[in-house]
């Protein structure tokens, strides 16, 4: 039980200074012209990536499983222009279903 | 005071879609953690360190056995990505170092997709009022997934997991119209697969990440 609370205390000190480190940092600087560049790339990169993992690896596999069916489910409803809130039930709709099934 | 309020009001609005899927996604946190953990800790990590895949990640290390030390440096990878986010947001937040690394705690992946506006900067108020209907709902998901605990099963057999994939997904949608989106996205999903199975889960991501520096190619 004792790491579990370790593992709290760690993850507040940790994730506060993470979240804190660039605001802190570089302050109410403008940044360099590149830099926006670079940043504005950030979040479909970041995007691409939490999908993908999230989506396909299983530990350090990766595998094809009914949480692909879902993002199937999610890009379909997105293709038909639906509000977030359905893309996102109907993804988990998607996969329940297709896990009952195998 | 209105005036100020309206500034928030199309950040709080998407905040509540993104909040409704906080909640269901905090609910499974509470159903995993609360065998892992008992009943008040996945609540007060909720509460304070206010951060998914990071919780997540620790909890399947001490589920399986691992190590304090192990499940916070998983929990760091998995956050480093905020490194960057916040570097992102800087400019745009007010104050002093105190009042900006507060306001620096707002940085949610939703949230920050949403006020990122590629060459246009970053938009203070939607991250702000994005985050705020997500914080309590994020916390009000964990104590009823704790409370329900194994009476519902496995919040995978209800799709709970397919959820954060769709919701980024959403978010990834509105940005590929624009340049370089598609180059990066193509190369950002090859890293984060190639590097999955080598290394530490979080690093991938970070990783791929890098795929931004296309951005200096521009012009």
């Amino acid at each position: 039980m004792t790491a579990v609370w370790v593992t709290i205390a760690g993850l507040v000190v940790i994730t506060a200074a993470i979240k804190a480190a660039g605001p802190v940092l570089v302050g109410g600087r403008q940044l360099p012209h590149g830099a926006v560049g670079v940043i504005g790339l950030l979040a479909p990169a970041l995007l691409t990536a939490l999908i993908l993992t999230e989506t396909f690896a299983s530990g350090k596999d990766l595998v094809v499983d009914a949480r692909a069916a879902g993002l199937a489910c999610a890009a379909i409803a997105l293709a038909l222009r639906a509000p977030m809130l359905v893309v996102v039930l109907v993804a988990a709709v998607g996969a329940a279903a297709v896990r009952a099934i195998t | 005071m209105s005036v100020r309020l309206a500034e928030y009001r199309h950040g709080i609005r998407a905040g509540l879609g993104f909040g409704a899927a906080a909640g269901v996604v905090g609910l499974s946190f509470g159903v995993v953690a609360q065998p892992v953990m008992g009943s008040v800790a996945p609540i007060v990590m909720s509460v304070f360190v206010f951060a998914g895949s990071a919780q997540f990640g620790a909890t399947a290390v001490l589920a399986a056995g691992g190590d304090a030390v192990t499940a916070i440096a998983t929990g760091a990878m998995l956050n480093a990505r905020f490194l960057a986010m916040g570097v992102a947001a800087a400019p745009a937040l007010r104050g002093g170092p105190l009042r900006r690394a507060l306001e620096g705690q707002a940085v949610v992946d939703a949230s920050w997709a949403l006020a990122a506006r590629g060459d246009r900067g970053f938009d203070r108020e939607a991250l702000l009022g994005a985050t705020l209907p997500q914080y309590p709902a994020w916390v009000l998901g964990t104590v009823v997934g704790v409370l329900l605990g194994g009476t519902i099963g496995n919040p995978a057999d209800f799709g709970l997991d397919a959820i954060f994939p769709a919701f980024f997904l959403a978010l990834l949608a509105a940005e590929l119209d624009r340049p370089l989106v598609i180059p990066v996205v193509v190369l950002a999903g090859a890293i984060a697969l190639a590097f999955t199975p080598i290394l530490p889960a979080g690093l991938p991501v970070l990783l791929a990440s890098t795929t931004a520096l296309l951005g200096l190619w521009r012009r």
